[in-house]
């Protein structure tokens, strides 16, 4: 492992970037929500003091694989996105951990796959309807989000991250990265697409058991995620070149911008039914499948 | 108290989160609670946030005179409750049963079954007496975790 590596992993755009952006972007989603409700809304510090205070609660004590696979899955989130968020290509220069767009999706999966199986390790029936509903979410947006990446890989002709980053004037980009920024509410379980999560209706759904320090790691794991998902973004639209501050205030702004824009998405829609949802992803999907196609098919006569 | 303690104090304190149970309530007390998340109350700037299961709630808030189907439900719920916890009685039905005192369906007053440790009176009480209330209940759940840690109480 090199330095910059390591760098990537616990500086910038690693843990000690991560943590308070995703703490920060999640108060930023809130108090956007809260702005248009013409409301104060929450201080700048909220997430940061649900979180402390998530840890000094004391849990009811669970006995066997149960207890120790509930205490993994939240562990394996924040794990996930950490990968994720350290194998960014935020600074285009190659350096970092290198990897491509196959495990960068991988580790953006698994936040959602570790919902699933918590929902079905509670043994709530909150929980189990709940990762039914995420299972099937799931399966939706990620046909659009698989196809996406792909149209921008074939775009490119590859699948290396550091190749794919960078905004470029090729419309399939464009148009895969659009595709990304609809999976995106999905992913984070926000309005219209939070059937999961859906307070008041199966209360929490798979974290209707969880509570304590493992409820923190998730409330982590969900901040982290956000910085994940329009990180990812971020470095697909921003262009390569410039110098590495420009990049740092650019993945930061850039991202903070979807935070609002998805933001806006939230506060203005009401929760789908998960039929709907369905749909909507699979009519997207199959424009990008053609729009894949052509542009496969482009590529090869080219 | 040491920096830690003082850490945890405060974070209890700024960030309250809400179970809300009703035990019978005419549903009088359950409206002027949710006006309290409206933009007129804001509680949000408080860090309150209603959560939709007890496993999260620090403060579990009770409306209704306690009837005789919901007396297990309030003993589940407040057992599932994580510690350190606090309990808010809103209106005058879990306080005293109100106009259902005498009531053979009835089994309150709720302090009969679970300790209360905030009362906000009224038939519905306004929600401003509501916030205030809720703040306190902060204030206590903050106090209850430093003196618990004080005097013992295993953390974990």
């Amino acid at each position: 492992m090199n330095l910059s590596g390591l760098i990537h992993f616990f500086l910038f755009p690693g843990i000690l970037f991560a943590v308070p952006a995703g703490w920060f972007y999640m108060w930023g989603e809130r108090k956007a929500v809260a702005r248009m409700q013409r409301r104060i809304g929450l201080p700048l510090l909220q997430p940061f003091y649900d979180f402390v205070k998530l840890l000094g609660k004391r849990t009811p004590s669970r006995h066997g694989i149960e207890a120790d696979l509930l205490r993994l899955w939240p562990a394996l989130s924040v794990l996930s996105m950490l990968g994720a968020i350290a194998m960014l290509p935020v600074f285009h220069d190659g350096k970092g951990f290198s990897g491509d767009a196959v495990l960068l999706v991988a580790f953006l999966e698994m936040p959602s796959i570790c919902f699933i199986l918590a929902g079905f390790t509670s043994g709530s029936i909150y929980g189990e309807i709940g990762a039914i509903r995420e299972a099937i979410l799931s399966v939706a947006n990620n046909l659009v989000f698989l196809l996406s990446i792909v149209t921008i890989a074939v775009t490119e002709n590859t699948f290396r991250l550091s190749d794919l980053s960078g905004g470029t004037w090729n419309p399939g980009h464009w148009i895969g990265v659009f595709g990304i920024l609809l999976c995106i509410p999905a992913k984070l379980r926000l309005n219209p697409f939070s059937t999961s999560s859906a307070e008041q209706e199966i209360y929490s759904g798979p974290l209707t058991e969880y509570a304590g320090a493992a409820l923190a790691m998730w409330e982590l794991a969900h901040g982290l995620e956000w910085v994940a998902l329009t990180g990812f973004v971020t470095t697909l639209v921003v262009p390569a070149g410039g110098p590495w501050w420009f990049h740092a205030i650019a993945f930061f702004v850039v991202s903070f911008i979807q935070v609002m824009l998805l933001s806006t998405v939230a506060a203005a829609t009401a929760r789908f039914t998960l039929q709907r949802a369905i749909r909507f992803y699979w009519q997207w999907a199959a424009i990008l499948a053609v729009l894949v196609i052509c542009s496969t098919i482009y590529m090869r006569v080219r | 108290m040491n920096l830690l303690d003082r850490l945890m104090h405060r974070c209890r304190r700024k960030s309250p989160f809400l179970f809300h149970l009703n035990t019978g309530s005419c549903n009088g007390c359950d409206i002027e609670l949710i006006t309290c998340l409206s933009p007129r109350y804001d509680v949000e700037q408080l860090g309150i946030h209603l959560e939709g299961s007890p496993r999260h709630a620090d403060i579990l808030c009770i409306t209704g005179p306690v009837t005789r189907n919901t007396l297990e439900a309030v003993k589940t719920v407040y057992a599932q409750v994580c510690e350190p916890k606090v309990v808010v009685a809103l209106g005058s039905c879990p306080a005293s049963c109100n106009v259902f005192a005498g009531s053979p369906v009835i089994e309150g007053p709720l302090s009969k079954h679970i300790p209360v440790d905030v009362y906000v009176p009224g038939c519905p009480p306004h929600p401003d007496a509501i916030i205030e209330g809720i703040a306190r209940a902060a204030q206590i759940l903050a106090d209850r975790g430093v003196s618990e840690k004080a005097k013992g109480v295993p953390q974990k």
